[in-house]
């Protein structure tokens, strides 16, 4: 290391602060009172909108005067928040959305230049910062060739870079893949025992954190400190209220998860074997584009109805590309996506692309990895009503399919259902974008069942829930599944593939030969292998058990 | 800049003296409307192109566009120029003249003169330098200039976005209807979308880089000192001189007709 990382650990206070977002009439935080030590390393805990994110800007100094109401202070070193410019860094959710150049070296330096540092001292502390996070790209490496773990890793060394007092990460493995996952929780190690910088983390995924922290503090939905302690004394006697605020606990406090609990009956196995599948893909290849590179390929999956599929793989192994193409949104590369006799009824074609828009409304519901990419209208209830109405059109051949017969009043009963059993109806009218993230997501899987598909695919549908979403997402599927639904879910989430899957096909990353295996998942009771025995028929199937 | 550019000799010339080449030819070639200037400076372009450095399929790949849309510019002109000299062909409102004939050989000729170097000199610059070179040899504000910079890199996630959206608009079921209205009442509804999604990655963004102090009050230094030096020198010479000599001999041949007057 060519200079030294260290700088002295920031002092953070909060006196009496209080904000409330200019267009809501409740305030984020009353009154908030906390310290924190010079070189300590926190974990902020909350339920979605306990804002958690809120703080953290305030903190970063990146809140904006004019969008809401403040009192109080936020001191970073005695000095107000919004004056310490550099002294606090503050890494994101998205990695997509902070890379802020065209170039590694450049990006690292980016926060030096704004400081003024002067340029030789930029280039050791840019070298050492990236030494620091284990990227070890040539400075003039493309930013947009990076993985997304890369990418996350690259934004700390930015920041590190700075030689902040305090570094701040807002949910930095939401978007992650388990390898990114790990690769960011070592940087943040090293950066961490290196530059005895203070540290405060913001994260759903407690259990990657556990070990790192020496302190945990635990918001209410109000914003109010609702535990604050050691790792190890802090959950103590509350685990119960923490669950019920949607917070997620560590593995080893809790045992059997909400998880468990939540899944309502086992699968329909006896009637899914004697069924045949309602989309089979063989010799399938899949791309973003037609005439590129395939992202996948020699891939065999069939989709079972009342059995839920998950596909699991590195990130950019393919997985989103493999739901959007049985889906019937993309061409297959090479091979085909056939329906059964059953789920084409009267549609175009036997392959899901050959399908009008409206055709795979009540055949193939595709929920997208964002949200914000299917949002339609300016209310929640209309957003809901989205598809139904297509389904509905005058004049258009469908009519006569009747396969979808409903009125207006249907629809509305319908609606008014999928809101109670999703929580949301009491944001009928809210705008989908102002949503939190958790709210978001459930509408989007609510805007795919308003038109009761019998083939669910999902993509991510658990990325950055908290602990009670969560339970009720799952809770949700295995009453689909149980219905009779198929379900496919593209997923990093190991807990959800425990949960909820039968069989899961696993991509493998892209720079090897990709090939897909499925497998019989093994279920916790077990019945996963009998089920998988010869049912796939694709691939020798080996039970994971 | 792509890998292909960034092993150009061209790449390692400072972008405003690119620039100012780029400049120099288009300004001088915008003068007059005479085929002699354009087919001079267009012969001299093409014979240097081969000492840029790129291979043949990427050059072609930048070029295609012009070379594509240059006659089309000339047949307008042949169809519709103003007629004068010698009738040669007449059918309905369309008459080819002597006099088209030549402005339609002069047009298409200066569309390629013109864009050629345009498109080269700009394709083989990092919009990185770029920026340094503005921000630090022209003083242009560096808010501007790197918040410009910044909002380069996310077209690439514009154009993912607007292929996500049309995917899911397929998934809602709203992507049917057929007939050229259709077409375009979608396509307006999809870029309003577009216009949402990509003001909310923006606004991330600048949170990004406002946490990493830009905009603070603090003089910025620069981590890449932009160099102007006698190379650069040498290639806004060498661009002036290409247009001099273009200039030159359409002067001595009598055929450099002064637009502006």
């Amino acid at each position: 290391m060519p200079t030294s990382q260290s700088t002295a650990g920031a002092h953070v206070s909060a006196r009496g602060w209080s904000w409330r977002y200019g267009s809501r009439s409740r305030p984020t935080f009353r009154i908030l009172d906390l310290d924190i030590d010079p070189g300590e390393r926190v974990l902020l805990l909350g339920a979605s909108g306990s804002g958690k994110s809120t703080l953290v800007a305030g903190l970063a100094g990146v809140l904006g005067e004019d969008e809401g109401h403040e009192s109080g202070q936020l001191l970073i070193d005695g000095q107000p928040s919004r004056h310490s410019r550099g002294r606090v860094g503050l890494v994101l959710q998205d990695p997509e959305n902070q890379v802020i150049l065209h170039r590694v070296g450049d990006d690292v330096a980016f926060g030096c230049e704004n400081l003024g540092v002067p340029q030789a001292e930029i280039w050791q502390r840019v070298r050492a910062a990236l030494a620091a996070v284990g990227l070890n790209h040539a400075l003039d490496h493309s930013t947009a060739e990076l993985s997304g773990g890369q990418k996350q890793r690259l934004a700390l060394a930015g920041v590190l870079a700075m030689r902040p007092g305090l570094i701040i990460l807002d949910e930095p493995t939401a978007n992650l893949d388990p390898d990114g996952v790990r690769e960011i929780r070592d940087a943040v190690e090293a950066v961490a025992l290196e530059s005895g910088a203070t540290l405060l983390i913001v994260e759903h995924r407690v259990d990657v954190w556990w070990d790192l922290v020496t302190r945990v503090i635990v918001l209410d939905s109000d914003g109010n400190i609702l535990r604050d302690g050691a790792p190890a004394s802090v959950l103590e006697g509350t685990r119960e209220r923490l669950t019920e605020a949607g917070i997620w606990l560590p593995y080893s406090v809790a045992r059997d998860s909400v998880a468990r609990d939540s899944v309502t009956s086992a699968p329909a196995f006896a009637s899914a074997r004697t069924l045949a599948p309602l989309l089979e893909g063989s010799t399938l290849a899949v791309g973003r584009k037609t005439a590129g590179p395939a992202a996948a390929e020699d891939i065999a999956i069939r989709v079972n109805q009342a059995e839920v599929h998950a596909i699991v793989g590195p990130n950019g192994s393919g997985k989103s590309t493999l739901a959007l193409t049985l889906a019937g949104l993309l061409p297959p590369v090479s091979g085909s996506v056939r329906a059964s006799t059953e789920l084409t009824a009267n549609a175009r074609g036997r392959h899901p692309i050959e399908w009008r828009s409206r055709e795979l409304l009540t055949r193939i519901g595709m929920v997208f990895q964002s949200p914000e990419h299917q949002f339609l209208t300016g209310s929640v209830r209309e957003e809901l009503l989205v598809g139904p109405r297509a389904l509905q059109r005058r004049g258009s051949r469908f009519r006569r399919s009747k396969e979808f017969s409903h009125d207006e009043e249907d629809f509305r009963l319908r609606i008014d259902e999928l809101l109670d059993r999703l929580h949301l109806a009491h944001l009928a009218e809210a705008h989908p974008f102002t949503l939190s993230g958790g709210e978001k997501r459930r509408l989007s899987v609510a805007t795919a069942l308003a038109t009761a598909p019998r083939v669910l695919i999902l993509d991510e549908p658990t990325f950055g829930q908290d602990a009670r979403t969560w339970a009720e997402l799952v809770a949700l599927f295995s009453e689909l599944r149980d219905e009779g639904h198929a379900i496919v879910t593209v997923t990093h989430d190991e807990r959800l593939v425990a949960a909820l899957a039968n069989f899961r096909t696993t991509l493998t990353a892209p720079a090897t030969n990709t090939t897909a295996n499925t497998t019989a998942n093994a279920h916790p009771d077990g019945r996963g292998d009998a089920n998988g025995n010869g049912d796939t028929g694709i691939r020798p199937v080996e039970a994971t058990r | 800049m792509s890998g292909a550019t960034a092993t150009s000799p061209l790449a390692r010339v400072n972008p405003l003296a690119k620039f100012l080449v780029a400049a120099v030819i288009g300004l001088v070639l915008l003068f007059s409307l005479d085929w002699v200037s354009a087919a001079i400076a267009l012969g001299l372009e093409l014979m240097l192109l081969p000492f840029v450095g790129l291979a043949p399929r990427v050059l072609w790949r930048m070029l295609a566009p012009i070379v594509i849309a240059a006659p089309f510019a000339g047949i307008s002109t042949l169809l519709y120029g103003r007629p004068g000299g010698d009738l040669l062909w007449q059918a309905g409102p369309w008459h080819i003249t002597t006099d088209s004939v030549n402005l339609a050989i002069a047009i298409t000729l200066r569309v390629l003169a013109i864009g050629l170097p345009g498109i080269v000199l700009f394709a083989t610059t990092d919009p990185t330098d770029l920026a340094d070179a503005l921000a630090q040899l022209w003083r242009l504000p560096s808010r501007f200039v790197i918040g410009a910079l910044a909002a380069v890199r996310m077209v690439s996630l514009m154009a993912d976005d607007w292929r996500l959206l049309s995917l899911a608009r397929r998934a809602r079921g709203i992507a049917d209807g057929q007939g050229p209205l259709a077409a375009i009442t979608r396509l307006f509804s999809q870029g309003f979308a577009l216009l949402v999604l990509s003001v909310r990655r923006g606004s991330v963004l600048a949170t990004a880089m406002e946490a990493r102090a830009f905009g603070g009050e603090t003089p910025r230094t620069w981590a890449r000192t932009t160099v102007f030096g006698p190379r650069d020198f040498l290639f806004v010479g060498a661009g002036v001189f290409l247009a001099a000599v273009a200039v030159t001999a359409a002067v001595v041949t009598g055929e450099w007709n002064f637009l502006v007057s």
